[in-house]
């Protein structure tokens, strides 16, 4: 942070101890109201409130040099978005320094200058003048613009008439034209229009090929690994490790194994502890159509009185839950006095390439044990269809069996 | 890649805006002023007309009310002529003011989505504001004529009293946007305060009209001197004193730098707290 390692001066981004940290009022509650501010100082004038310091990035320092697409990755919480929430300034550090080579634009937020009320073309304008193009930069690329977006014929109707499809399509243009030196891409938040996150995708390789620089956080290990050159892993707010994609990935998914290890100690594990699970196991790689199989065993505890149940959660990498599987569902009763072996099967289930993790739990009228990532399983990049006609994968949370008929 | 390298560090305690990039987002202040501009009147069915309508009927009411059931006096300016110079000054500030406070809270898309200096959303509200003004003027104008009323060579001065009306109400406009982030208690106790200043502040009335045992409370009110100075330079009448148009100069600079320093002291929570 001092002086002297002040970053060589041809870098993209260069940070140096770069911290933010959100304070979390502990005494009293925060005040809302302005009444209840003034009411609390005039009450206590000299009290100071207390903060608890939640440190949201904690001493991140990289350089990132041009021509580089950078991913981001990092579990739910880790800081990603905050760190671009910085790099692109809209919220500011509370520590270190970070230099860019300049203007960042970002792919975060498409359409948010956008105004209803306003026409197609006033909105060309005002949204490319709060993306910091100038009004001549914006009449030069004008025509671009507009071709490109393909709404030439309703240029002067206001955009709450446009479908959500034109839309998208003039915003995400606006955003394309925009020819900053650094660029920023949020998956999380581009979501909802498949269109749209293709094309960030593709504007995202040609931008890194023109020798800019391109951050990009995501979940998808996929992507990453297809079109940036290097990655950051990210972990509660720490550079965990900065490198080859390769590298990182391979760090993530340690990341992801040490979680696991650390519930596979029983003391770990949330629940009662009646009776816990001793093992479970499912093959570590499948194909998309392949069975999900997970075999468990059981210890015994002859106190319990009544049978249990099993129940498991299939997740994907973004922690959402893919399908539950409970044996009352099927129903499925355990014995608590002797000790189970058993296996669920969960049939025709097409799952998307990627990493899975299974969380098992044991429950009765409470929670035995619950063993969240008691096993992960990585579901190969093949699709299961006899073309292969799209080459960065297929739209949809899960794949399924379908069928095409001529008439 | 010869652009300037932009530093990021953590704001200090005096966080003074970085004038470069202000300047720069003068598109954004532009874009902002126009699109308040044709966002008023769009799906209106008389559209601009409102422009000119509303000053006028809220100078008739006052002339009838102030002038012809309080029976004030003016100083032999006709009431309404009176009423409507008063109206449309005080509409300067109040107008700044009550729009630039909720602007930011109105925009919080964009301040917690975009990055560009915020103090250009409050500021942009200034736009149409003036445009009203203007618009009132020229109808002003013609009633001027058609009454036969010569404001003299004091007309000159009006543009300095405008920056005035505009730098008080920018001034307070910052400091209430940037405090409403985070209390919206401010979106009610703003337009009853003004109402309430409006009555304190001789808009609709003259200061000879105020009783002798008040008027020093009146003529410590710094937006009384704006009133005084406006109507010097709209309708002729008496010049205010020297102390008053130094003290509203005076108030006018305090008003902005302390706005900017309350809005910039808070600006580096906007896109936490918004």
């Amino acid at each position: 942070m001092s002086a002297t390692t002040s970053s060589p001066p041809d870098t993209a981004i260069s940070s140096r101890g770069l911290a933010k940290s959100y304070r979390i009022a502990t005494s009293g509650r925060s005040h809302d109201r302005l009444s209840e501010a003034l009411v609390a100082r005039v009450r206590r004038p000299f009290h100071r409130r207390e903060f608890e310091t939640f440190d949201a990035l904690h001493d991140l320092s990289f350089d990132i040099p041009w021509g580089e697409a950078v991913g981001i990755v990092g579990r739910n919480g880790a800081g990603k978005s905050t760190l671009l929430k910085i790099l692109t300034r809209i919220t500011a550090p509370s520590g270190g320094r970070v230099e860019l080579g300049g203007r960042v634009g970002s792919l975060l937020e498409v359409g948010t200058g956008f105004h209803p009320e306003l026409t197609g073309r006033e909105n060309i304008y005002l949204n490319g003048s709060l993306l910091g193009m100038g009004r001549s930069e914006i009449k030069r690329r004008f025509d671009d613009i507009v071709r490109f977006s393909g709404v030439e014929k309703f240029l002067d109707t206001p955009v709450k008439r446009y479908s959500s499809g034109m839309y998208v399509r003039l915003a995400f243009s606006v955003a394309a034209h925009l020819e900053t030196e650094i660029l920023a891409i949020d998956e999380v938040l581009a979501v909802g229009d498949a269109e749209f996150q293709r094309k960030s995708l593709d504007k995202m390789r040609d931008v890194a090929k023109d020798g800019r620089a391109v951050l990009y956080v995501s979940h998808q290990m996929q992507t990453v690994t297809t079109l940036c050159t290097s990655a950051m892993f990210l972990d509660r707010g720490r550079l965990v490790h900065h490198g080859t994609v390769d590298d990182v990935m391979a760090a993530y998914r340690d990341s992801f194994t040490s979680f696991r290890e650390s519930q596979e100690d029983v003391r770990r594990r949330p629940g009662s502890g009646l009776i816990r699970f001793a093992r479970v196991t499912t093959p570590e790689v499948r194909e998309p159509v392949d069975d999900t199989v997970i075999t468990f065993e059981v210890g015994a505890n002859p106190e319990i009185v009544g049978k249990y149940f099993v129940t498991c959660h299939v997740r994907d990498q973004r922690g959402v839950i893919v399908t539950q599987c409970d044996s009352r569902l099927v129903s499925q009763w355990f014995d608590p006095s002797e000790p189970h072996g058993g296996e669920v099967r969960i049939k025709d289930l097409w799952l998307q390439p990627g990493l899975y993790t299974v969380d098992m739990y044991l429950c009765q009228a409470g929670v035995f044990d619950e063993w969240q990532a008691a096993a992960t399983f990585e579901v190969l990049p093949h699709l299961p269809y006899p073309e292969v006609v799209i080459e960065d994968g297929i739209f949809g949370a899960v794949l399924c069996d379908f069928d095409y008929e001529a008439w | 890649m010869t652009t300037a390298r932009i530093v990021i560090t953590p704001p200090r305690r005096l966080n003074v805006p970085r004038w470069r990039e202000v300047w720069e987002a003068r598109e954004i202040f532009y874009s902002f002023g126009v699109r308040d501009i044709v966002l008023r009147y769009r799906q209106t069915a008389i559209g601009v007309a409102w422009v000119v309508l509303q000053p006028l009927v809220t100078a008739a009411i006052f002339a009838i009310v102030f002038g012809r059931v309080a029976g004030l006096p003016t100083g032999g300016v006709p009431y309404f002529l009176f009423a409507f110079a008063g109206t449309a000054a005080w509409t300067v500030f109040s107008g700044v003011l009550t729009r630039a406070a909720p602007s930011l809270v109105a925009n919080q898309a964009l301040v917690s989505k975009v990055f560009f200096p915020r103090v250009v959303v409050p500021l942009s509200v200034v736009m149409s504001v003036l445009l009203d003004f203007v618009v009132s003027l020229a109808l002003f104008a013609v009633l001027l004529a058609v009454n036969g009323v010569n404001p003299g060579w004091a007309v000159l001065a009006l543009p300095l009293w405008t920056l005035c009306a505009l730098a008080l109400g920018s001034g307070i406009g910052l400091a209430a946007s940037a405090i409403m982030v985070k209390y919206r208690d401010v979106q009610y106790v703003l337009p009853w305060l003004v109402q309430v200043l409006m009555y304190a502040t001789p808009v609709a009335y003259s200061l000879d009209a105020v009783p002798a045992g008040l008027s020093w409370w009146f003529e410590a009110n710094p937006l009384t001197w704006l009133m005084e100075c406006f109507r010097w330079s709209m309708l002729g009448t008496a010049a205010p004193p020297a102390w008053q148009v130094a003290g509203l100069l005076g108030a006018s600079a305090v008003a902005v730098v302390g706005g900017l320093l309350v809005f910039q002291r808070r600006e580096r929570e906007f896109a936490d707290l918004i």
